[in-house]
C-alpha cells in the first residue's frame, strides 16, 4: 500500500524489553460457527456482538429521526398523524439513548481494547461479559416487541402521570426492555472497574494508563451507581401504571415533581456515560495523529473524574421551571456552571497538544477534530441552559435539543466512528480506503451542522420541541435542518460500504499501522484469543510520541525516493 | 513463558495467579453490593417522601402490620447472619462437615424467614391490607395506606426475591463443600457471606420504616 | 427577524433577559472563536511536512509558562461562569417574586387547551386579554397532566402541575398579539395546546372587560356555588356544626391536628376541598365530606377568590 493511504511513521515507541509480538492464529480464526459466537467468552468477541446490535439499533432509530424530519419539513401534520409523531419521538430517544449511546463506545471499543490496553488476557468477569450481551438483546427484544404492537407515546422522559396514567400505549413494554438493559450496563461496569484495578500488567500504574482507560474507569463509576436509581424509578413506574399506587399522581396522593427528580438522578450522569468514553477515544487520536504526548496528562485524568463527580450533582438543571423551589434552581445552577470547567480544560488540552506536534489528517483524526469543535459549541450552549434566567426562556425548546444533539452525535458519535477507524485494523487486521473514510467525516461534519445549528436559531425564536405542527413562520430553518439530516444520512451510511469493503479486500494490516503508543499496538493485527504472547512490563509514561524525530519514511517519501 | 499458567492451575485464563483471582471476586462483589444499594435506596427515598406527605396516614397503615411475625423473622435473619459467619470462619480452619452444617443452617432460616413472611401476606390479604385486592381501611386514611401497602409490598417482596436467590447460592455451595473440598471454598464462601449480610442488613432497614412507624 | 432568533421583547423581564442572552453569546462565541483560531492555526503551521519548530525543540522555560496558562485558562472561565450565575439567578429570583399589586389570572390547564378566567368573572379559551404596562401574575392548575405555559415573547415559562397551584407573574411593555405555546409534552395534540396572548393599551383593556363580563365576577360566582355545595352547612355563620370559620382564613397560619401549622394559601383551600382528611385543623373533628370529583379545577378556583374576599379589607393578602 503506497504512502497516500497510510500514515507516515515518525519517531520511536520504546518497546518494553520483554514484549514479543504474538505470532500465529488471531482471535478470528478460532471458529467461526453460530455457537462460537454466541457462547463464546472472549471479549473481543463478544464486543463484535455489540457492535453488530447497536449498528441494527443505530439504523432503527435513525429512521425514526428521517420520518420526523421528513415531517418537520412543512409547518402542518402531513406525514403521519399526531398520534405516530408522538410515537416516532418517544421510539428514537429510547432507542438512540438506551440501545445505542450508553453501550456504544464501552460494549465495543471498550471491551475490545481495555484487556489490551493494560495488557490483560480478558476481562475479570468473561462470563459476566457474555451475559451482558445477553441482557442487552433482552431488553432490545421487548422494545422491539413494543414497537411492533404499535410503539410507546410518552417521550424517552417518561414523565408522569402522562405516562402512568394518560398514555394508551404498550408503556410497560418499553420500561421492562430500559430495565433489563440496565442490567447490561450495571454488569459491565462493574466488569471493567475490577478490571482496571486488578488485572494491570506490571509497571502499570494509574498515571501510565492511557486516557481510554480512565474514561472507561469513570463511565463505569457512573454506570454502576446512577443506573440502579433508574431501575427502581422504572419499576415504581410500573407499579403505578399496573396497580395505581399512587406514587407519582396526585389525583392519588402522589407527588410527579418525585418521578422528575428520581428519573434526571440516572439521567444527568447518564450523558455523561454518553460524553466520557468518546472523549477517551479522541485523547488517543488526537496524540497519535499529532505525535505528541498529550498536553496537561493528569490535569485530563483529573477532569474526567471531577465531571464524573459533579456530573451527579446537577440533576436539577432539568427542571428550573418544572415547580421546583427557586434555591434549589439556584443550587442546581452553580454546580452546573462548575460541571464546565473540567470539560473546557479538556478542549484547552487538546488544542494545546497540537501545539508543537506533527500533524496527519487520516480519517480519524479528522473525526477527533470534528469532535473537539462539535463539543465545543455543544458545551458552550449548555452554559446557556445553566443560566437560570436564559434556561427559563429556552427550556423545552429546540435549543435544548440543539445542544445535546452537538455533543451527543456531533460529538460522541463522531468520536465513536473516530474509534472504529482507528482501531479497525487491530479488530479486523484490514485497512480501509482513507480517501473514502476523509470523505465521509466531512459529509458528516457538513451535514450535522446544516441539521442542527438551524435548531439553535428555531429554539431561540420559541419553537417548542416535541411539535408535530409548528407555525408557519418557523417553516424555513426546519426545511433547512432537514435538509441537512439528508447530507448527515449520507454520512453515516458511507462507513456500512468501504468498511465492509475493507472486510472482503482491503489490505491486511500489520500490528502497528498508525505507529501508535499502547499496548494494544504491542501484539498483531488482530489479537490472538489470549492477547499477548507474553505478558508485557511497561516502565514509561503514556503517550511516549516524539515529534521532532523524522523517520527515514518520511524523508524518502519527501525525496520521492520511497 | 508463554500462555498464562493459570488454566494448569485450574484459575480460568484470564487471571495470572490465585490472589488475583480473590481480589478481582472481592472487590466485583463488594461493587454488585454498591449497585443494589442504589437500587433499595431510590425505593426508600420515595418512601421517605411519600411518607413525609402523609405522616398520619403511615403511622395508622404500619400500626396494621404484623408486628410479632415481624420481630421474629428479624431475629431469625439476624440468626441466619450469625451461622453464615460461623461457616465462613469454619470454612477458612478448612473444617468441612461444621462448613457444611452451618450453610444448611443458614439456609434453613431463611426458608424460614420466607416461609412466615409468605404466611404473613396471607394474613394480611384477609386483611384487606393488598392494595390491588380488595383493599380496604380507615376512610381518613385510606389514601396514604394504600401507598403505605404498596411500598410494603414491593419492598419486602424484592428483599424476599434477593433472600431467595441468596438461599439458593448457599445451599448449592453447602452441596459442593459436601461433595469435595477445594482450595477456593472459603473464599468463595466469605464472598457468599457478603451477599447474605447485604440482604440481612436491608432487612434491618425495613423492619424500622414499615413495622415501627408509630409503635415507638 | 422574530424566526430567525430571539422573538420581539414584549415584557418588563425580557429586555434584561436578552441583554444576559447576548453577552453569554459574546463570551461563548470569542471563547469558541479563539480554539477555533487555535485550531486552525496549530493545524496548518504544524502539519506534517511543515518546518515549524517541534515540541523537542522547545526549552524547558516554555514548559513552566504552561503551568501559569493552565491556571489561568481554569479560573478566568471559571470567574466569568460565576458572573454569568449570578446575572442570571437575580433575574430568575425577581421572576419568581410577584408583586403585590399584580392582577391575577387563573389559569386551567387540560389536553389540549388553556382556559383562563379573570377575576371580575370574564373567562377565555386560548387566548388571554391583558394591559400593557401593569403586573399580571397567572395562578395555574392542570386537570391532567403537566402542561407548561410559554410565551416566547416575554422570555417566561412556567410548568403547570396537577394537584397543586404554580405561579407565573410578568409587565407586558408592548402592545400586540404573541404566541402562546404549551411547551411540555402532554399527549396526542401537544403541538396545537397554544393560542395568543393579546396585550392591549390599559383603556382598551378595560373596554374589553366591560364588553366581555360575565354575569357575575369570579368572588361572586364562589359565593353561589359555596351555597350550592353545601359548604355553607357547615362553615356559613348560623351552621350548628362545628367547623372551622372561614372569614379572614386566607393567607393565615393554621395549626393543624398532627402538631404542623401550615399557610391557608391556595394549596390548602383546594386540598381542604378535595382531600380534607389529609390536613385536619387542630381542635375540630375529621368530618368534612371530600368533593374530589364533583367540583372542577375552575369552580375551586372561584371559591378560592371566594374565601380571599371573606377577608377584611386592610387585611387583604397578595
Amino acid at each position: 500500500m503506497t504512502s497516500a493511504s497510510s500514515p507516515v511513521a515518525t519517531g520511536d515507541i520504546p518497546l518494553p524489553p520483554n514484549a514479543v509480538a504474538a505470532r500465529g492464529s488471531s482471535y478470528l480464526d478460532g471458529g467461526m460457527t453460530l455457537r462460537s459466537w454466541l457462547l463464546t467468552h472472549d471479549h473481543k468477541r463478544i464486543a463484535i456482538l455489540y457492535t453488530l446490535s447497536i449498528t441494527a439499533f443505530f439504523f432503527i432509530g435513525g429512521a425514526a429521526a428521517t420520518l420526523i424530519r421528513l415531517e418537520l419539513a412543512t409547518p402542518m401534520g402531513d406525514v403521519v398523524s399526531a398520534e405516530t409523531y408522538n410515537k416516532l419521538f418517544t421510539m428514537h430517544g429510547v432507542i438512540m439513548v438506551w440501545f445505542f449511546l450508553i453501550p456504544s463506545i464501552p460494549s465495543t471499543l471498550g471491551n475490545f481494547l481495555l484487556p489490551l490496553m493494560i495488557g490483560a488476557r480478558d476481562l475479570a468477569f468473561p462470563r459476566l461479559n457474555l451475559a451482558s450481551w445477553y441482557l442487552y438483546v433482552g431488553g432490545a427484544l421487548f422494545t422491539i416487541a413494543a414497537m411492533l404492537l404499535g410503539g410507546v407515546d410518552t417521550g424517552w422522559t417518561f414523565y408522569a402521570p402522562f405516562s402512568t396514567m394518560f398514555s394508551n400505549t404498550h408503556v410497560i413494554y418499553v420500561l421492562a426492555g430500559v430495565f433489563v438493559v440496565g442490567f447490561s450496563s450495571i454488569l459491565t461496569g462493574i466488569n471493567f472497574i475490577v478490571t482496571v484495578h486488578k488485572m494491570r500488567a506490571p509497571g502499570l500504574t494509574w498515571f501510565r494508563l492511557p486516557l481510554f482507560v480512565w474514561a472507561q474507569y469513570a463511565t463505569s463509576a457512573i454506570l454502576v451507581l446512577a443506573t440502579p436509581v433508574l431501575a427502581m424509578t422504572l419499576v415504581l413506574l410500573a407499579v403505578e401504571r399496573l396497580f395505581g399506587i399512587g406514587i407519582f399522581d396526585p389525583n392519588l396522593g402522589g407527588d410527579p415533581l418525585l418521578f422528575q427528580h428520581l428519573f434526571w438522578f440516572y439521567s444527568h450522569p447518564a450523558v455523561y456515560v454518553m460524553v466520557l468514553p468518546a472523549m477517551g477515544v479522541v485523547s488517543e487520536l488526537v496524540a497519535c495523529f499529532s505525535r505528541n504526548p498529550i498536553f496537561g496528562y493528569k490535569a485530563m485524568a483529573y477532569a474526567i473524574l471531577a465531571i464524573a463527580v459533579i456530573g451527579f450533582l446537577v440533576w436539577g438543571h432539568h427542571m428550573f421551571v418544572s415547580g421546583q423551589s427557586m434555591y434549589a434552581g439556584v443550587v442546581f445552577s452553580m454546580l452546573s456552571f462548575l460541571v464546565a470547567i473540567p470539560s473546557a480544560i479538556k478542549v484547552f488540552n487538546w488544542t494545546a497538544t497540537l501545539w508543537h506536534g506533527r500533524i496527519v489528517y487520516s480519517a480519524p483524526m479528522l473525526y477527533a477534530l470534528g469532535f473537539v469543535g462539535l463539543f465545543t459549541i455543544g458545551g458552550m450552549t449548555g452554559l446557556f441552559l445553566a443560566a437560570l434566567a436564559l434556561d427559563v426562556h429556552l427550556t423545552d425548546t429546540y435549543f435544548v435539543i440543539a445542544h445535546f444533539h452537538y455533543i451527543m452525535v456531533g460529538g460522541s458519535v463522531s468520536a465513536y466512528l473516530g474509534g472504529i477507524h482507528f482501531w479497525w485494523p487491530k479488530i479486523t487486521g484490514r485497512m480501509y480506503s482513507d480517501r473514502w473514510a476523509r470523505f465521509a467525516a466531512i459529509l458528516l461534519f457538513v451535514g450535522f451542522n446544516f441539521t442542527f445549528f438551524p435548531q439553535y436559531l428555531l429554539g431561540m425564536a420559541g419553537m417548542p420541541r416535541r411539535y408535530h405542527e409548528y407555525p408557519p413562520e418557523f417553516q424555513t430553518l426546519n426545511v433547512l435542518s432537514s435538509a441537512g439530516a439528508v447530507i448527515l444520512a449520507l454520512g453515516y451510511l458511507l462507513p456500512l460500504f468501504y468498511l465492509t469493503w475493507s472486510l472482503l479486500r482491503g489490505p491486511r494490516a500489520t500490528a502497528n499501522p498508525w505507529k501508535a503508543t499502547g499496548l494494544e499496538w504491542q501484539t498483531s493485527s488482530p489479537p490472538p484469543e489470549h492477547n499477548f504472547d507474553t505478558v508485557p512490563v511497561v516502565d514509561s509514561p503514556p503517550y511516549a510520541y516524539r515529534p521532532g524525530v523524522i523517520s527515514p519514511a518520511v524523508v524518502q517519501a519527501r525525496e520521492g525516493t520511497g | 513463558m508463554t500462555a498464562s499458567p493459570a488454566p494448569a492451575l485450574g484459575i480460568a485464563g484470564q487471571f495470572e495467579d490465585v490472589r488475583q483471582r480473590h481480589a478481582a471476586a472481592t472487590l466485583g462483589m463488594w461493587i454488585f453490593l454498591a449497585t443494589e444499594v442504589l437500587f433499595f435506596g431510590a425505593l426508600f427515598f420515595a418512601y421517605s417522601i411519600a411518607r413525609a406527605q402523609a405522616p398520619d396516614a403511615f403511622a395508622a397503615a404500619s400500626r396494621h402490620t404484623n408486628i410479632v411475625l415481624g420481630t421474629a423473622n428479624t431475629a431469625i435473619l439476624l440468626t441466619s447472619s450469625l451461622m453464615m459467619v460461623l461457616a465462613v470462619r469454619s470454612a477458612s480452619m478448612e473444617a468441612r462437615r461444621t462448613t457444611v452444617m452451618l450453610l444448611v443452617a443458614t439456609a434453613v432460616l431463611g426458608v424460614a424467614f420466607a416461609a412466615i413472611k409468605l404466611t404473613e401476606y396471607r394474613l394480611d390479604y384477609l386483611d384487606h391490607l393488598v392494595p390491588v385486592l380488595d383493599f380496604a381501611f380507615d376512610p381518613r386514611y385510606e389514601r396514604g395506606a394504600r401507598i403505605f401497602f404498596g411500598f410494603y409490598f414491593a419492598t419486602t417482596a424484592l428483599h424476599l426475591l434477593h433472600l431467595s436467590i441468596g438461599v439458593v447460592v448457599v445451599l448449592a455451595f453447602a452441596w459442593r463443600t459436601h461433595r469435595s473440598w477445594s482450595p477456593e471454598l472459603p473464599h468463595s464462601i466469605e464472598i457468599v457471606g457478603l451477599y447474605w449480610h447485604f440482604v440481612d442488613v436491608v432487612w434491618i432497614f425495613l423492619y424500622p420504616c414499615l413495622y415501627l412507624v408509630a409503635r415507638a | 427577524m422574530s424566526a430567525f432568533g430571539l422573538p420581539e421583547q414584549a415584557s418588563s423581564i425580557a429586555v434584561r433577559v436578552d441583554h444576559l442572552f447576548y453577552a453569554v453569546t459574546l463570551v461563548t462565541g470569542v471563547t469558541a472563536l479563539g480554539v477555533l483560531i487555535a485550531m486552525i492555526f496549530f493545524g496548518i503551521r504544524y502539519r506534517e511536512g511543515s518546518k515549524a519548530r517541534r515540541a523537542e525543540d522547545v526549552p524547558a522555560a516554555q514548559a513552566r509558562a504552561r503551568r501559569r496558562v493552565e491556571v489561568a485558562w481554569t479560573l478566568i472561565p471559571l470567574l466569568l461562569f460565576i458572573s454569568a450565575f449570578v446575572w442570571a439567578s437575580r433575574i430568575y429570583v425577581e421572576r419568581a417574586t410577584p408583586p403585590a399589586d399584580a392582577i391575577e389570572i387563573f389559569v386551567v390547564a387540560k389536553q389540549w387547551m388553556w382556559k383562563l378566567q379573570h377575576p371580575g368573572g370574564q373567562r377565555e379559551i386560548e387566548e388571554l386579554h391583558i394591559p400593557r404596562g401593569q403586573p399580571v401574575k397567572l395562578v395555574m392548575t392542570s386537570q391532567d397532566v403537566i402542561h407548561s405555559f410559554f410565551v416566547p415573547a416575554f422570555r417566561l415559562k412556567q410548568d403547570v402541575l396537577p394537584g397543586a397551584y404554580t405561579q407565573m407573574w410578568f409587565t407586558a411593555t408592548k402592545v400586540g398579539r404573541y404566541h402562546l405555546f404549551c411547551a411540555e409534552y402532554c399527549g396526542t395534540d401537544h403541538s396545537r395546546m397554544g393560542g395568543d396572548i393579546v396585550v392591549m393599551e390599559p383603556a382598551d383593556f378595560q373596554r374589553w372587560l366591560v364588553e366581555h363580563r360575565g354575569a357575575v365576577d369570579m368572588a361572586a360566582r364562589g359565593e353561589s356555588l359555596f351555597r350550592e355545595f353545601g359548604c355553607s352547612g357547615c362553615h356559613g355563620q348560623n351552621a350548628s356544626v362545628h367547623a372551622p370559620n372561614l372569614a379572614g382564613l386566607f393567607g393565615r397560619p393554621v395549626p393543624l391536628s398532627d402538631g404542623r401549622t401550615v399557610v391557608a394559601d391556595e394549596r390548602y383551600i383546594h386540598d381542604s376541598i378535595l382531600l380534607p382528611r389529609q390536613e385536619i385543623a387542630a381542635g375540630y373533628a375529621p368530618i368534612m365530606p371530600s368533593f374530589a370529583g364533583q367540583i372542577g379545577e375552575d369552580d375551586i378556583l372561584a371559591l378560592i377568590e371566594y374565601i380571599k374576599s371573606l377577608a377584611p379589607e386592610k387585611e387583604r393578602p397578595r
